[in-house]
């Protein structure tokens, strides 16, 4: 599947979110490589989401009809 | 003084089989519970003695809906596990209740084992589809096209309890508690840096603020009177406004803070008014706002926002909790209602591994970042629904767990539990042990009683009125010494 680059600039805001105050001052290296993990921990969860969603989405929503319940 | 919380949650599933229009999602239900049901025991009848779905709690009874004949007419499929739960067909999907529970983690392990419950289920009707054909199982509720079913909550409250006030001083708590129990639809209109997403999947099906409906005009506030339980001294508290919640922390927020809250009314300690201008309203205005910064209007003139609302119940609790006997699992849930309140207001979104609606919203738009996709990208459609899917390593939800981007409280081997064991501590074990122990011997069972079939003339039928009777500590010794029924039977005359 082609990727765009907007994902990554996505991950970098939430690592900055989740990892960016807790690094002090002279660890930006490890900030930097945490925040690479980061980016490649979320490109591989979207992956594997590749590999589990529904083949046919379009067609598979439109057919998903329900009844009321309760 | 507050009666102890006594409570469960019924889900009713979505259900499809792809590529199939003139699947009959009520045959598809019964086959998939007979399917599990013909795997595990022997299948009892449920008895029907004690149902009244039409009582209102403020004391009337209505007149019979013309809804066509009852399920137990049809013959379709209803079962009691042997964990106490009830599975059966309702209305056209199927519904999984769990069995009573007296604490917030035993009750999310219970309702997780529905998800196995319905996830062995597919995997055993499957072989009774044409080859090629699967069904499908969905915790959610809603089709995206204007069709809702439900996820009901149900907690034990004290009948003295005025219920024209229990109802009142609720329901800003119901309207609010979204913020950290909704589990995120995509079913709304494109508005803002949100786009289509909402909090709750339920928020745009409610019209009214109080009445007996569950089907048309949907009541924030439910008033069956159906007690399952002994009348004088009990009500079983109806609640259909939540979603159905994958999220293990969201189903313990959910009901651990609406039993603190009716604890609070029951012992007549809810001392701020939060009486809302235009409950159904607010409902909906606090559901499309993701931000969480919306404000709704107070009957007293204030506005403020859902999370102040909840702010103001956690107050409350605080002080409650320090003057009452604060039953067990009080502390775990102050301290996630508090840390999620805080995080709601200063960063929602840093909730992602705790709460449904934040853990889709942080993926979808992950995605939708990656790929450049628009808000109406059918792909984007699939993820909301596919989020609920009940299957380990399909379901969207499951698949974040178990790359530890949702939290989990309950250890899986607790949840496989409690897919086969009753809960100890209410008279659910009772009704889970005797199905186990004596499945040949039960003609039938209900919330409120279990029906021997133990030779002779007549049916020996043992009413459990008290839902705290029949626990562990109370019936386990007895059990463990009755080789038959008929032993049982005679010691509990004896």
């Amino acid at each position: 599947m082609a990727k765009s680059g907007g994902g990554a600039e996505h991950q970098r805001k939430k690592a900055h979110r989740h990892g960016g105050d807790g690094g002090e001052a002279g660890e930006g290296g490890q900030v930097a490589k945490k925040a690479e993990a980061a980016i490649e921990e979320a490109d591989e969860l979207l992956a594997e989401i590749d590999e589990v969603l529904e083949e046919n989405a379009e067609e598979f929503v439109r057919s998903y009809v329900q009844k009321g319940g309760e | 003084m507050a009666i102890p919380k006594v409570m469960g949650i019924e889900t009713e599933y979505g259900i499809t089989v792809p590529g199939l229009t003139e699947f009959n999602p009520v045959l598809g239900s019964s086959m998939l519970i007979n399917a599990y049901v013909a795997h595990t025991s022997r299948r009892v009848r449920w008895d029907y003695e004690e149902e009244s779905p039409l009582r209102d709690a403020r004391g009337f009874e209505h007149a019979r809906e013309p809804a066509g004949p009852s399920e137990e007419d049809l013959g379709l499929a209803n079962a009691i596990l042997t964990n106490g739960a009830r599975y059966y067909v309702d209305h056209a999907h199927p519904e999984y209740s769990t069995p009573e529970c007296l604490c917030p983690r035993e009750l999310v392990a219970h309702d997780k084992a529905g998800e196995r419950i319905l996830a062995r289920s597919i995997e055993r009707a499957s072989e009774l589809l044409p080859s090629g054909r699967r069904m499908l199982v969905y915790k959610n509720n809603t089709d995206g096209k204007g069709a809702s079913y439900g996820c009901h909550e149900n907690y034990l409250v004290d009948r003295e309890t005025p219920f024209a006030r229990l109802a009142g001083e609720v329901l800003p708590f119901f309207v609010s508690r979204q913020v950290f129990c909704g589990a995120g639809s995509l079913g709304g209109p494109v508005a803002g840096e949100f786009g289509p997403y909402q909090i709750s999947q339920r928020a745009d099906f409610f019209e009214a603020e109080v009445g007996l409906e569950t089907t048309l005009k949907r009541p924030i506030v439910n008033t069956r009177d159906e007690p399952h339980a002994d009348p004088e001294k009990y009500r079983r508290f109806h609640v259909i406004i939540g979603d159905a919640n994958m999220s293990e922390v969201a189903i313990l927020l959910k009901v651990g803070t609406t039993a603190l809250t009716l604890m609070m009314i029951e012992d007549d300690a809810i001392t701020g008014d939060f009486a809302l201008e235009s409950p159904v309203q607010a409902l909906r205005r606090i559901s499309h706002d993701p931000s969480c910064g919306a404000t709704v209007s107070l009957r007293s003139g204030r506005a403020v926002r859902a999370v102040d609302i909840q702010w103001g119940y956690f107050e409350m609790a605080e002080k409650y909790l320090m003057r009452h006997e604060a039953p067990e699992w009080a502390g775990e849930v102050m301290a996630r209602w508090e840390h999620v309140l805080g995080a709601l207001e200063t960063d929602p979104m840093s909730l992602d591994r705790e709460l449904d609606w934040v853990a889709k919203w942080t993926l979808l738009s992950s995605y939708r970042d990656r790929d450049g996709l628009r808000w109406t990208d059918p792909k984007l459609q699939m993820m909301d629904l596919q989020y609920h899917d009940v299957r380990e390593g399909r379901g969207l939800a499951s698949v974040l767990a178990r790359n530890g981007k949702l939290e989990r409280l309950v250890p899986e081997d607790d949840v496989r539990d409690a897919v086969d064991r009753p809960p100890r501590s209410t008279r659910a074990y009772f009704r889970g042990r005797c199905l186990a122990q004596f499945p040949g011997e039960i003609a039938a069972a209900s919330w409120d009683s279990v029906i021997f079939d133990v030779g002779g003339d007549t049916l020996r039928r043992v009413p459990m009125m008290e839902p705290l009777r029949g626990t562990e500590a109370h019936v386990k010794p007895v059990l463990d010494e009755c080789r038959t029924a008929a032993d049982l039977i005679g010691r509990l005359q004896g």
